[in-house]
C-alpha cells in the first residue's frame, strides 16, 4: 500500500521539477524564472523526504532540513540582486 | 662538538654586523672579527689531536633518507684551508674597515663577508659529499652578493651576474658528479669515498662522474676556458678580491681536486684533463697579465695563471706533486692576498688603478712600495721567497712526469715559458708602479696609507719572506698534516731553499733572465698584442645571456600565451588522448556487474540534469538566466548525491551551491549583464568536438569501471574508520583523521584565498551602474521588512542547526566544513537584509583573525600528538561517562574539526562580506527622483 503510495507521489514530484524546468528556461521574465528555481527546491525537499521513505532510512532529512533552511537564501539573493543590483548594502 | 663550533660561529658572525653598525666602524669591525676569531682558537686547539694521527669528526643525521648528514671533519687539508680562511678573513676584515668609505653600509659588507667565510669553512670541513655541495653552492651565492656589492654599477652587476652564472653552472655539474659518485660507493661519506678509490676508477661510470666533478671545479677555479668570469669579478670591492679571488674561494676548486684525489684521481683521465686544462690556464692567465693595464685585471690574470699553475701539479699527482701543490696554495694566498690588498691602497691613495697613470709612487709610499716589491718577487719565484720553494718544486715535478710519454719534454719548456712570463709581469706591476716616472700625475696626491691598514699586507708579506728564508721551520708541520690527509700517509720530505745545482734551478734562473729581458722589450709585446682583436668576454657572454633569454621566452610564450582556451584545450586534449588510448585496451565496455535497476524517476532526474547542464552553457551569453541553471544542475547533483547514499556530499553540494550563488550574485553587479557573441561557428565546432569527445570518453570510462570489480583504497578506510579514528561517519574521518593533512592544506589554502581577496579588495572603487540590465532604475526599497524579520529569526536557528551538524559531523553526517558554511550563510543573510553597517556593527569582530585561528587550531591540533611521541597529526580518542549525560565520546579529531569549523567560517565571510563592503562607502545614498530624505530615515 505504502509502495504504491510512495510510487505515486513520487512520480507526480519528479512531474513537478520538469515542470519547473520548462517554467524556468520559457520564462518569460525574471520573476518567473526565480519562482521556478524556489518552487523546485520546495519540490526537491519533497522529494528527499520521499526518498528517505522509500529507502528506510533517516539520513537524507538532513538534507531537507537544509534545503528548507538556506533553499531560499539563493532565491533572496537573486530577489535581492533585481531589486537593487547590490545584494550586500 | 668542538668541530661544529667552527662553522657555527662564523654562521652566527653573520649577525654580529647587523646588530653593530649602529655603533661605528670601529666597534663594528671589532665585534665582527671576535667570532671568526675564536672559530680560529678552536681550529688551532684541535692540532695537538691531530699530531696524534687522529682525525676529528663530528656527524649529526640531517636528511638520512637522502644520505644528508650535518658531517664534519678536520684532517690536515681541511686544517690547511681553514687556517687560511679564518686567517686572512681576520686581516681582510681589518683591511675593509679602512677601505669602505664612510657612507657605505659596512654592516652588509661584512654580513655577507661571513657568510661567504661559513660558506668556505663549510666546504674545506664538510664530511659528507652533499653537505660539501651545499656550502658550495652557499659561496656561488654569498660572493655573488660581495661582486656586487656596489650594486649601483652596472659593472659590478654584470660581473657579479656572470661569476653567479658560471659558477652556478658548475655547481649543477658538480652535484650530479657527486650523485653519482654517491651511487657508484653508495653513501655520501666522505670517509668511504676516500677509501674506494680502486672500485670508483673500476666503475663504468667513471668517466661521466669525472668530467662532471672537474666541470665544477673548474669553473670555481677559473680554469680555462671559463677563465672569464675571474677579470670581471674584479668589479668587486678589493677587500672581496683579495679574500675571494685569490686566497679562498678560487681555491674551493683545487681543494676539490686534493680532497677526492684519493677516490677519484690517479688515472690516465685524470692527468690528461687537469694537466693540460692546468697547462694551458698558467699560460693564458700569465700572458694576459702581462699584457693588461688595470693593476687589479693584471692580479686577476696572474691568479688564473696560478690556479693554472697548481691544477697542473694535482694533475701530475706524484705525491711530491701533491704536496707542491698543496705548499704552493699557502705561497699564492700570502703573497697574492698582500698584492691585492696593495693594489686596494694604491687605489684608495691616488684614486686610479690604470698603470699608464701610475708611476713614480717609490717617493710617495716607500714603506708600501718595498712591500709589493717583496710580495711580487715571490709571484716572480726569487730566491729567499716562498713563491721560489714551490716554483722549483714544480718545475722538479715536470721534469719527472710521466705524462705525454715522448713528448715528455712538453711540459717542463711550457712550465719554463709560463715562469718568464710570471717574472715579466711581476717586474711590469714593480717597476710601473712605483720606479718609472710618472707621466701624469694621478687623481689623488698619494701619500701613506693608515698604518692599521697596511698591517695585513705586512703580515702576509712577513710570512712570505719568513717561509721563504726558513721554510723546513715554518711549513713543514702544516704541509706534513696537509699531506697526509690527501696521500693517506705520511710523506717523507724536506723542504730547503738549496738543492744544488740542478735542472730546476736552471730553469729559475732562465726564467728570471728571460723574464727580465721580455720585460725590457714590453713595447714590443704590447704592439703585437694590439694587433689581434679583443676578445670582450663580457660582451660575447652578455650576447649569451640575452640570445637565451629570449629563446627561452619565445618558448613560453608559445606555449603560454594567456589565452584560457588554449590552456584548455592542450590539457582537455592530451587527457583524451590518454584516456582514449585506455579504452581501446578494454575487451568490452561493460564489465561483469550486473546493473542497477532503472526506475522512471532516475531517468527524469538524470535527463533534468543533462537539460540544466546543457542549458548554463547555452544561456552563458545571458549571465543572470545561465546562472539560474547551473544552480538547477547544483541543486540536482546534490539529490544524486542523496538517492546513491552520499549524504555527506549532499549536504555540502546544498551549502556550497548558497555561497556560491551569494558569492556570483556579488560580483554580477560590477560586471556586464550580456557577454558579446565573440566566437566565430569555426571556433564553437572545434569546442563542441572537443568537450563532446571528452564528455563521451569521460562517461565510458565511469562506465568501464563501475561495471567491473575492482579493490580501491576504500576499504581500507571502512574497516579502520571506527577502530583507527573513532567515528562511525567514514567520510568525516577520512578528512580529519586519516587525510588530515590534506584538510589542513586546504584550508590553509582557503584562508590564505581570503585574505589575499580581502588585500585586493581594499580600497578598490570599482564602476556601478545605476540601473539594471533594462534600463530600469533600482528599487528605493533598501531593506525589505519581511526579509530583515526573517532574516533575524532564522539566524539562531542555523545556528543551531550549525552546531548539530557539527557535533555530529564524527559519527553521522555532517562535520566542521558543512557546519562552517551554514553558520557563515546564516550569517551573510543578515548582512544582506540589514546592510553592511546594521551588521558590523553588531558582529563587532575581525574576520582574519577568525580564519588565522582555524588554521591556528588546526595546526596546533596535530603538533599537538609530538607531545605524546607520535607523528603529526596521531588522533587520539575515548569514551568517557559524565553523570546525567551518560557514556560520550570525544576525539581530538573534533579539535581538529573545529580548526576547519573556524576556517570556513571565517574565510567565507571575509571574502562575502568584503566583496558587499565594496559598495557601501560610495554608492550614492540619494538616488535619482525615488528617495526623499523621509523615506530613508524609515528604512
Amino acid at each position: 500500500m505504502l509502495d504504491t503510495a510512495l510510487w505515486i507521489s513520487l512520480t507526480l514530484v519528479v512531474a513537478a521539477l520538469a515542470l519547473n524546468v520548462y517554467r524556468m528556461v520559457v520564462g518569460p521574465d525574471m520573476p518567473d524564472r526565480l519562482l521556478a528555481l524556489d518552487t523546485m527546491y520546495v519540490n526537491s525537499i519533497a522529494l528527499i523526504v520521499l526518498l528517505g521513505l522509500w529507502l528506510n532510512t533517516k539520513d537524507y532529512f538532513e538534507a531537507a532540513l537544509l534545503i528548507a533552511m538556506l533553499g531560499f537564501i539563493s532565491t533572496v539573493a537573486v530577489c535581492k540582486y533585481i531589486l537593487r543590483g547590490d545584494i550586500i548594502e | 662538538m668542538t668541530l661544529l663550533w667552527i662553522p657555527l660561529l662564523t654562521l652566527l658572525g653573520v649577525l654580529v654586523p647587523v646588530f653593530t653598525e649602529r655603533y661605528g666602524r670601529g666597534v663594528l669591525s671589532l665585534a665582527t672579527a671576535t667570532l671568526p676569531a675564536v672559530a680560529l682558537a678552536l681550529t688551532l686547539l684541535q692540532i695537538p689531536t691531530l699530531l696524534e694521527g687522529d682525525i676529528p669528526r663530528v656527524s649529526l643525521a640531517w636528511l638520512p633518507e637522502l644520505g644528508l648528514d650535518l658531517a664534519f671533519r678536520l684532517d690536515g687539508l681541511s686544517l690547511l684551508f681553514a687556517l687560511l680562511i679564518l686567517g686572512i678573513g681576520l686581516l681582510i676584515i681589518l683591511y675593509a674597515a679602512f677601505y669602505l668609505s664612510a657612507e657605505e653600509a659596512s654592516g652588509r659588507f661584512f654580513a655577507y663577508l661571513m657568510l661567504f667565510m661559513t660558506a668556505m669553512v663549510g666546504i674545506v670541513m664538510a664530511d659528507n659529499l652533499l653537505l660539501l655541495w651545499l656550502f658550495w653552492e652557499l659561496t656561488s651565492l654569498s660572493s655573488f652578493l660581495l661582486i656586487g656589492f656596489w650594486s649601483h654599477s652596472s659593472e659590478a652587476r654584470k660581473g657579479a651576474r656572470m661569476a653567479m652564472t658560471v659558477t652556478g653552472a658548475g655547481g649543477l655539474a658538480l652535484l650530479a658528479g657527486l650523485l653519482l659518485l654517491g651511487d657508484m660507493v653508495g653513501s655520501f661519506d666522505l670517509g668511504v669515498v676516500l677509501e674506494s678509490g680502486d672500485a670508483i676508477r673500476a666503475d663504468s661510470r667513471y668517466p661521466l662522474m669525472l668530467v662532471l666533478v672537474l666541470l665544477g671545479a673548474f669553473t670555481k677555479s677559473a680554469q680555462f676556458p671559463f677563465q672569464f668570469w675571474l677579470p670581471h669579478a674584479m668589479s668587486a670591492p678589493t677587500p672581496v678580491s683579495a679574500y675571494l679571488h685569490s686566497a679562498t674561494m678560487v681555491k674551493a676548486g683545487i681543494f676539490l681536486m686534493a680532497r677526492l684525489h684519493p677516490a677519484i684521481g690517479d688515472t690516465a683521465l685524470w692527468g690528461w684533463i687537469v694537466t693540460l686544462t692546468g697547462m694551458a690556464t698558467f699560460l693564458y692567465g700569465a700572458w694576459f697579465a702581462l699584457i693588461k693595464t688595470d693593476l687589479k685585471a693584471i692580479l686577476a690574470f696572474s691568479t688564473v695563471s696560478h690556479l693554472g699553475l697548481i691544477t697542473v701539479l694535482l694533475g701530475v699527482g706524484s705525491p711530491m706533486a701533491i704536496l707542491a701543490a698543496l705548499f704552493h696554495i699557502i705561497n699564492h694566498a700570502t703573497f697574492k692576498g698582500s698584492l691585492f690588498m696593495s693594489a686596494g691602497i694604491i687605489d684608495h691613495e691616488t684614486g686610479t688603478r690604470e698603470l699608464s697613470k701610475l708611476g713614480g709612487l717609490r717617493k710617495a709610499m716607500p714603506v708600501t712600495a718595498v712591500l709589493v716589491s717583496l710580495a711580487a718577487a715571490a709571484m716572480a719565484g726569487v730566491p729567499l721567497l716562498n713563491g721560489f720553494l714551490s716554483k722549483e718544486m714544480f718545475f722538479t715535478e715536470l721534469l719527472d712526469t710521466p705524462l705525454l710519454g715522448g713528448l715528455g719534454w712538453l711540459l717542463p719548456t711550457l712550465a719554463t715559458l709560463g715562469g718568464i712570463l710570471s717574472v715579466a709581469y711581476s717586474l711590469r706591476l714593480v717597476h710601473a708602479v712605483f720606479f718609472k716616472p710618472a707621466k701624469e700625475s694621478p687623481p689623488k696626491s698619494p701619500h701613506e696609507p693608515p698604518h692599521l691598514m697596511r698591517l695585513p699586507v705586512e703580515l702576509l708579506v712577513t710570512v712570505c719572506v719568513l717561509v721563504g728564508i726558513i721554510p723546513a721551520v715554518l711549513a713543514t708541520g702544516l704541509l706534513d698534516l696537509a699531506t697526509r690527509a690527501v696521500l693517506g700517509e705520511a710523506l717523507e720530505f724536506h723542504l730547503a731553499i738549496w738543492h744544488g745545482f740542478n735542472v730546476p734551478l736552471l730553469m729559475s734562473v732562465l726564467a728570471l733572465a728571460i723574464g727580465i729581458l721580455v720585460y725590457a722589450m714590453h713595447s714590443h709585446i704590447r704592439r703585437l698584442a694590439r694587433q689581434f682583436a679583443p676578445v670582450d668576454a663580457r660582451r660575447s657572454f652578455e650576447q649569451g645571456t640575452q640570445t637565451l633569454v629570449a629563446a627561452t621566452q619565445a618558448i613560453t610564450l608559445r606555449l603560454e600565451n594567456g589565452s584560457l582556451q588554449r590552456y584548455m584545450s592542450l590539457l582537455l586534449g592530451a587527457s583524451l588522448l590518454l584516456a582514449t588510448l585506455g579504452l581501446l585496451d578494454l575487451p568490452t565496455l561493460a564489465g561483469d556487474k550486473p546493473s542497477q535497476p532503472l526506475d522512471g524517476v532516475l531517468i527524469l532526474g538524470a535527463a533534468l540534469l543533462i537539460f540544466g547542464a546543457v542549458g548554463t552553457a547555452v544561456t552563458h551569453r545571458y549571465r543572470l538566466i545561465s546562472l539560474l541553471m547551473l544552480s538547477v544542475v547544483g541543486l540536482l547533483v546534490s539529490l544524486t548525491f542523496a538517492r546513491f547514499s552520499a549524504p555527506d556530499l549532499a549536504l555540502t553540494q546544498l551549502s556550497v551551491e548558497v555561497v556560491t550563488m551569494i558569492l556570483l550574485m556579488l560580483a554580477l553587479f560590477f560586471l556586464p549583464q550580456k557577454t558579446p557573441r565573440e566566437s566565430t561557428a569555426k571556433r564553437n565546432i572545434r569546442d563542441l568536438l572537443l568537450a563532446g569527445s571528452l564528455g563521451m570518453v569521460v562517461a565510458s570510462l565511469n562506465y568501464a569501471v563501475l561495471t567491473r570489480d575492482m579493490s580501491s583504497i576504500a576499504h581500507f578506510f571502512m574497516e579502520n574508520s571506527i577502530p583507527g579514528g573513532g567515528g562511525h561517519n567514514v567520510v568525516n574521518v577520512i578528512l580529519v583523521d586519516f587525510r588530515g593533512f590534506d584538510t589542513l592544506g586546504e584550508i590553509t589554502v582557503l584562508a590564505l584565498a581570503g585574505l589575499a581577496i580581502f588585500k585586493l579588495l581594499n580600497r578598490l572603487r570599482l564602476f556601478m551602474p545605476h540601473s539594471d540590465g533594462e534600463g530600469r532604475l533600482w528599487s528605493p526599497d533598501r531593506y525589505p521588512m519581511i526579509l530583515t524579520s526573517v532574516s533575524q529569526a532564522l539566524l539562531p536557528l542555523a545556528l543551531l542547526v550549525s552546531a548539530f551538524i557539527f557535533l555530529r559531523g564524527h559519527n553521522q553526517p555532517g562535520g566542521g566544513f558543512i557546519a562552517g558554511l551554514i553558520a557563515a550563510v546564516a550569517l551573510i543573510l543578515v548582512y544582506m537584509a540589514r546592510g553592511v553597517e546594521w551588521a558590523q556593527s553588531r558582529l563587532d569582530f575581525q574576520y582574519q583573525p577568525v580564519a588565522i585561528a582555524g588554521v591556528a587550531v588546526a595546526t596546533l591540533t596535530g603538533l599537538g600528538s609530538w607531545a605524546f611521541g607520535r607523528p603529526f597529526l596521531t588522533s587520539a580518542f575515548g569514551h568517557f561517562h559524565l553523570p546525567i549525560l551518560g557514556d560520550f565520546e570525544l576525539a581530538t579529531a573534533m579539535l581538529f574539526d573545529l580548526g576547519v569549523f573556524l576556517a570556513v567560517v571565517g574565510a567565507t565571510l571575509m571574502i562575502l562580506a568584503n566583496l558587499g563592503k565594496l559598495t557601501t562607502p560610495h554608492r550614492p545614498s540619494k538616488e535619482p527622483a525615488t528617495t526623499t530624505p523621509g523615506k530613508e530615515k524609515k528604512s
